[in-house]
Parts: structure tokens; C-alpha cells; sequence
């Protein structure tokens, strides 16, 4: 027999390690959740099927004369010049979103020609634009 | 001429410092003391430094054009306050800063530890300068400040205009006070690991370090935050995004480390744990530069994308790592005196760090698994603000808890843990405080209300040690600061509204209990933009609040900012931001009400003041 000790130390490790395995598993659950996808309007079209109460970015260029504005929304067009998808959003826009310049919007896909975006991204100044964007704009 | 100056300086200043890094080293091997020369060198190469660093200044006040970071960052039209903090608002002058500080503080560290082991500190001079030549030769071959463009243009392409602004004027240099506070940390650890000093004295020299840096630090991300909040236009002021997760991490470890050190200063164990604290600190910090610089992370502070820079910060990060792990399983070998599982001051502490290291895991692999995913796979994702929440708000719960309790165990073992009335009373008093405080809610009331339960029963506990004389002052203050911080960021999170509308000048609308009145708008030309006030008044019940929202047209470069009228008092902000697109005559408005904002802002100064206190104690 082991003694009195020992066990208790064995007790003590094998305590850390289902902590330390829960933890993991919680970590990666989580981020298996949270995570977003950034995908392309080109992208979308090809998606198998549409995840409907997951989160996805889609970038692109703003498509010129597209965007209109109402008194409780704004709506606009993404494109990567070769498909397109229409993206609706209520809430303040950034600085700089403006037609054909990059964007990039995140939410709700409602079917694949139409996304309820919660957040927009645009570039922040001529030199800058979030990669996202520029690797959008690099596959046209 | 001054950009010959500026350069040729910080040439001789990467000489100076091959050089004490070998004559330190000989010293060391020979058991010399450490003589007059290593004193002068460190001296003169602060000098270099400085020089190199003013040269850059000079430039950027004088715009001398002729020079590239210049030409790119700045403008003759911009107010003399921003010509001087362009000078670190770009990526080559923020490098230059970085060393400067680094330089500085290998000075003060010869300075100030002329009381400790000799090798030690020759030692400590010896890796210091590792670091040093090492940022000198990445800033002399792949971002020097000082390079020419011929023929001189005429006039400068501007600073960012969302990088003009008070807050961020001092946020970089604070912070990196901080980052590099972590350096003598770092190589003080190497120093002691290899001459077999850590023990009690070392204890004391690290802590003073890491309070140093911890102050910096949490001042640094505290102003870069308050940045975010009025000046992004974000609409709050923590969004885990990628930059500010990187300023978090080390002062996870800083904080870890701090609490950690006592132990070793008092009680002479965790010697180990200490040392792989101390490391992991400026691991972190150097790696946070690395992410921040080298374009890979999605964030408004990435500035330039150039991949040779990084991966010579990556070069070197493996370096530093390698030499870490080298020396620390070459002279890991303490004596562990039987570690106690009492009830014990110890324990607490130890408990502190388990679930520092648990959120900064959290962060860490929030961070950095998307670029592990899109270097593994191509796929591109990013981690959303609820990763973090899910997994770091349950656990503040027992965090919190033990923390209040933590600070009443005693140093080796508990005799008896009395249970209280007092305490037992504050618990009931703050469940019932939280129960009104969550009547009113209808999602996750349980949750909730243990969450602020657990917040409060701190803040009273550390309420009431305000007057305990057992403790320190610092430790009062800081942990007093902790609870509120925590308590007012809850409860600004649940009780934060926001709307938002778009509308024409003159009209009036109705949202839920809110009356919107777009009053007018005028136009002003000022300094170096244009700026556009819009007049909108909000009614709620009988509250009435009138916003003077701004939207500022930069010509160099050409951008708009958004300037958020923010109405503050003790317990509530509101806040009213405004932007416009082309071609529509709506102005797009956002109102936000923001619960505790004030009190955030003044729990992280008061935190700050603690480490102050701290450092007076270990400086007296």
C-alpha cells in the first residue's frame, strides 16, 4: 500500500489533470462557437449549405451607386467582381465606408444573396486597410 | 546633416553595445568587479541614444521632409503637439523609443543595484545589451529612421488623423515603458539563473522592477482604451481585439509575477515558478511588438506590412526563447523546500497565479489561433468577443471570491480560520444588494446576480481592509481599485443601451422612450481640417440632453474622423456619435448610454496608484 502521502499527492494530480482537461475542452469548445469565418461573395455561392445562426465576414469592394440609406437602415452592395451579395445593416458606419473602397461585413447570412450585418469594417486610411480587405481585393 | 547625426549616432551606439556585451562577458568569466568602463559605455550609450532619438524629433518638428518617416508621417500644417508625437506614431520612430527606454533603463538598473552581487549585475548589463543590439541592428537594416528621399518633396503626406489625439499622443511611450520595463526583468533572470542568486535579494530587486512595469503598463492599456472609446467610435472601450489582447497578456504574467515574487522575497520557495513568470513577461511583451509590427494581426494599429521585418523579430524572439530555455534547464536546480497544502498565505498566491495563467491562456489562444488556422489550413477566421466573455466571466466568480479571502490567510499556515459573523454578513448584505440590483433583468438573473455578489462581497471586503493596518497600502489601495474596476465593468456591461437612426436636419423622432430632435448643422474651418457640428437634442422623460457631434474632414490625408460628444458625470455616460455618407443628405447617429464609464477610467488610475505606493515602500 501507498502511504497516506503519496496518496494524496496522486489525489492532488489527478485533480490538476481533470481541471487542466476541462479546461481545454471548454477553451476549444468555446472557440468552436465564436469562431468567424471571412469568406467571399464567390465563396458563399459555392457554401454547400448555409449555417443560418452562425456568424460570417464577407469582403469585398462597396459596388458603385449601391448604397442607400433609409431612416432606420443602410443598405448596400459587396462585391468581388465576379458575384455579389446585398448586405443590409442598421447602426453607425465607419469613417471611411464608401463605394469602391474595401469593406468588410459581419453577420448573419439570410440566404446567398443577402446578408444582416451586425458590424462593418472599412479601411481605416489610404495606407492602411484591414488584410482581410486587401486579400479580397488581391483575388479580382 | 541631422539625419547623418541621427544615424551614425545609433551606428556607434549598436558598437558601443557589441562591445560591453563582449566586455561584460569577459568580466564575468574572469570574476572581475564591474568597472569604470562598463559604467561609461552604458552611459555613453544612453547618450547615442538620446542624441540618435532628438535628431528624429528635431526632423519632425523642423518637417524636414528629406527624410522618409518624416515625408510619410507628417505635414506642415499639423499643430506642434502631433509634429512631436508623430515622431513615435510611425513605425521606425516607435523602434527608436523602444530603445531609448531600453538604454535608459539598463542605466538605471547600474545605477540603482549597486548594493546587490556583483556578477549578477555584470551579468544582467551582458544580456541587456543582447536585447539592445539586437532591436539596434533590426532598426539600422529594415526600419531606419533616419532615410533619405531624393529629391526633398515639398511637403509631407500627414499622420493618421485617428492617431491625433491627446490620449494617443502618450499612449505608445507609456506602454512601452512598460514592455521594456519587463527587459531588466528578463535579463535579470538569466543573470540570477546563471549565478545561482535567486533568493530573497534578487526577490526584492524584481519586484521593483515588475512594479515599475506594471504601472506603465496598466496605465498604457488604460489610455489606449480611453482612446478607443471617444476616438474610434467603437462605442466602448474593450473590444478583445487582437493589439489590445497583446498589451494583456503581459500584464496577466506582470501581475502574476508580482504576487509571486512576495512569496519568494518572504518565504524563500517558488524560486522556479518565479523565474518562468519573470521570462514569460518579456516573451510576451516582445511578442506583442512582433504581432503589432509585423502586419499579420487585423488592427488599427498595424502600420506597415513588411514580411523581412518580421521575420527578423521572429529570428530573434526564437533566439531570446532559446537562450531562456537553455539557461533555465541547464541551471534549474533549487532547493524546494516541501511545499505546504495548508490554509496559507502561500496557497493563496499560488491560487492567483493558476487562474492569471488560466485567462491568459484564454487570450493567448484567442489570439493567435487564427493565425495558426490561416498558416495551417488558408482559412480565415477571427475570434469574436464572446470567446472571451464565455470563458473569463464565470470565472471572475471563485476569482473574485478568493481573492477576498485570500488576503486574510496568514504567511506559512492559518492557525484557525475563524468564521467571522462580519464576513458572513457582508456576503448576505452583498447577495441581497445584488438581488436589487438584478430584479429588473430578465436573462441569466441567477448568473448574474452570483457574478455581482461575488464583485461586491470584494469591493466591501476591500472596503472595510481600508482601515486593516496588517496590510499595505499599496496592497489596500490596488485591490480596492481591482473590485471596482470589476464591479463597474459589470455592470457597464449590462446595463449599457444604444440606439441608432439615421435622419435629416430638422427632423424629430421617436425610439422606445426617446425623443430625437436633429436640430442643425454648421460648418468651420480649423487648423489642418474641416470641421462639421451637428446640434441634436434628446429627450428622455424629462431629461433633456443636447449633443454637439463632430465630424472632422482631414485634406492630408484625406479622411474623416468622428468626433463623439460625450457627456460625463460619476455614475453615466451618454454619448452621441455621428458619421455621413456621400450622396445621401441623412446623417447616420448612434446614441449610447454608458453605465460607470467614469469610475472605470478612475479604478484603473487608482490601480496604477497603488503600484506607485508599492514602489515607494521597496524604494524607501
Amino acid at each position: 500500500m501507498y502511504g497516506k502521502k503519496v496518496k494524496l499527492r496522486l489525489l492532488f494530480l489527478s485533480l490538476i489533470l481533470v481541471v487542466l482537461i476541462l479546461t481545454i475542452y471548454l477553451v476549444l469548445k468555446s472557440l468552436e462557437d465564436n469562431v468567424v469565418y471571412f469568406i467571399s461573395p464567390t465563396e458563399i455561392k459555392e457554401l454547400g449549405e448555409i449555417e443560418y445562426n452562425k456568424k460570417y465576414r464577407v469582403g469585398g469592394m462597396v459596388k458603385k451607386n449601391s448604397i442607400s440609406m433609409s431612416s432606420d437602415q443602410i443598405s448596400f452592395t459587396i462585391t468581388d467582381f465576379k458575384n455579389e451579395i446585398d448586405v443590409k445593416f442598421s447602426g453607425i458606419m465607419p469613417n471611411l465606408f464608401s463605394e469602391e473602397k474595401g469593406v468588410v461585413a459581419e453577420g448573419m447570412l439570410k440566404d446567398k444573396n443577402f446578408l444582416e450585418a451586425s458590424k462593418i469594417l472599412a479601411k481605416h486610411d489610404e495606407n492602411y486597410m484591414p488584410p482581410e480587405v486587401r486579400e479580397a481585393l488581391k483575388e479580382k | 546633416m541631422l539625419n547623418l547625426i541621427g544615424n551614425y549616432s545609433l551606428v556607434f551606439a549598436l558598437i558601443t553595445s557589441l562591445i560591453l556585451a563582449v566586455v561584460s562577458f569577459i568580466n564575468f568569466k574572469s570574476n572581475k568587479s564591474l568597472d569604470f568602463n562598463i559604467f561609461g559605455a552604458v552611459v555613453l550609450q544612453f547618450t547615442l541614444i538620446c542624441v540618435s532619438f532628438f535628431t528624429l524629433i528635431f526632423a519632425f518638428i523642423y518637417s524636414d521632409f528629406n527624410n522618409a518617416a518624416v515625408y510619410y508621417n507628417s505635414h506642415t500644417s499639423k499643430p506642434l503637439f502631433y509634429k512631436i508625437s508623430g515622431t513615435w506614431g510611425n513605425h521606425e520612430g516607435s523602434l527608436l523609443l523602444w530603445v531609448l527606454v531600453l538604454s535608459l533603463f539598463t542605466l538605471i538598473f547600474l545605477f540603482k543595484s549597486k548594493k546587490l552581487f556583483n556578477s549578477f549585475r555584470i551579468l544582467t548589463i551582458f544580456f541587456q545589451q543582447i536585447i539592445t543590439s539586437g532591436f539596434l541592428f533590426f532598426i539600422l537594416l529594415l526600419s531606419n529612421p533616419f532615410q533619405l528621399i531624393l529629391p526633398t518633396p515639398n511637403e509631407g503626406l500627414g499622420l493618421n488623423p485617428i492617431l491625433q489625439d491627446p490620449a494617443l499622443a502618450i499612449h505608445p511611450p507609456i506602454l512601452y515603458l512598460g514592455y521594456v520595463g519587463s527587459s531588466i526583468i528578463f535579463s535579470s533572470s538569466l543573470a540570477a539563473l546563471t549565478c545561482k542568486y535567486v533568493n530573497k535579494d534578487w526577490a526584492a530587486e524584481i519586484k521593483k522592477w515588475s512594479l515599475i512595469s506594471w504601472i506603465f503598463l496598466t496605465i498604457g492599456i488604460m489610455l489606449g482604451s480611453i482612446w478607443a472609446y471617444y476616438e474610434l467610435g467603437w462605442g466602448g472601450f474593450w473590444f478583445w481585439d487582437p493589439v489590445e489582447n497583446v498589451s494583456l497578456m503581459p500584464w496577466f504574467c506582470l501581475t502574476a509575477l508580482l504576487h509571486c515574487s512576495s512569496v519568494l522575497e518572504k518565504r524563500a520557495t517558488l524560486q522556479s515558478w518565479t523565474i518562468i513568470l519573470a521570462l514569460c513577461t518579456f516573451i510576451l511583451s516582445m511578442s506583442g511588438t512582433f504581432l503589432v509590427r509585423s502586419g499579420i494581426l487585423n488592427s488599427v494599429h498595424t502600420f506597415a506590412n513588411d514580411p523581412e521585418r518580421g521575420v527578423f523579430v521572429l529570428i530573434f524572439l526564437t533566439f531570446l526563447v532559446l537562450i531562456s530555455l537553455f539557461l533555465y534547464f541547464k541551471f534549474n536546480n533549487f532547493e524546494s523546500k516541501p511545499k505546504s497544502f495548508f490554509l496559507s498565505r502561500e496557497t493563496a498566491i499560488i491560487m492567483n497565479n493558476w487562474f492569471m495563467m488560466y485567462f491568459l491562456a484564454v487570450v493567448l489562444v484567442g489570439t493567435v489561433y487564427p493565425i495558426f488556422l490561416e498558416v495551417f489550413t488558408a482559412a480565415k477566421i477571427s475570434v469574436g468577443p464572446p470567446y472571451f466573455n464565455q470563458l473569463i466571466i464565470p470565472f471572475l466568480i471563485p476569482f473574485l471570491v478568493l481573492m477576498a479571502l485570500g488576503t486574510k490567510l496568514d504567511w506559512i499556515k492559518t492557525k484557525k480560520f475563524k468564521l467571522n459573523l462580519n464576513r458572513i454578513a457582508i456576503l448576505i448584505l452583498s447577495i441581497l444588494i445584488s438581488f436589487f440590483i438584478v430584479r429588473n433583468l430578465n436573462t441569466k438573473v441567477l448568473f448574474l446576480s452570483v457574478l455581482i455578489s461575488a464583485s461586491l462581497y470584494l469591493l466591501l471586503i476591500s472596503i472595510i481592509d481600508l482601515k486593516n493596518q496588517k496590510f499595505k497600502w499599496s496592497q489596500r489601495i490596488s485591490h480596492l481599485a481591482f473590485s471596482i474596476l470589476v464591479i463597474s465593468i459589470i455592470l457597464n456591461s449590462i446595463f449599457s443601451e444604444e440606439f441608432s437612426v439615421n435622419m435629416k436636419v430638422g427632423q424629430e423622432k421617436i425610439i422606445s422612450n426617446s425623443t430625437i430632435n436633429f436640430e442643425k448643422i454648421s460648418k468651420q474651418e480649423v487648423d489642418n481640417y474641416t470641421s462639421i457640428k451637428a446640434e441634436i437634442e434628446i429627450k428622455q422623460n424629462e431629461n433633456k440632453l443636447i449633443f454637439y457631434p463632430e465630424l472632422r474632414l482631414y485634406k492630408t490625408p484625406e479622411t474623416i474622423t468622428s468626433e463623439a460628444d460625450i457627456k460625463t458625470n460619476l455614475f453615466n455616460d451618454n454619448l452621441l456619435v455621428v458619421n455621413y455618407l456621400k450622396g445621401s443628405d441623412y446623417l447616420n447617429i448612434r446614441y449610447q448610454k454608458k453605465p460607470f464609464m467614469f469610475l472605470i477610467w478612475f479604478s484603473a488610475v487608482m490601480l496604477g496608484l497603488g503600484g506607485i505606493l508599492g514602489l515607494r515602500d521597496k524604494l524607501k
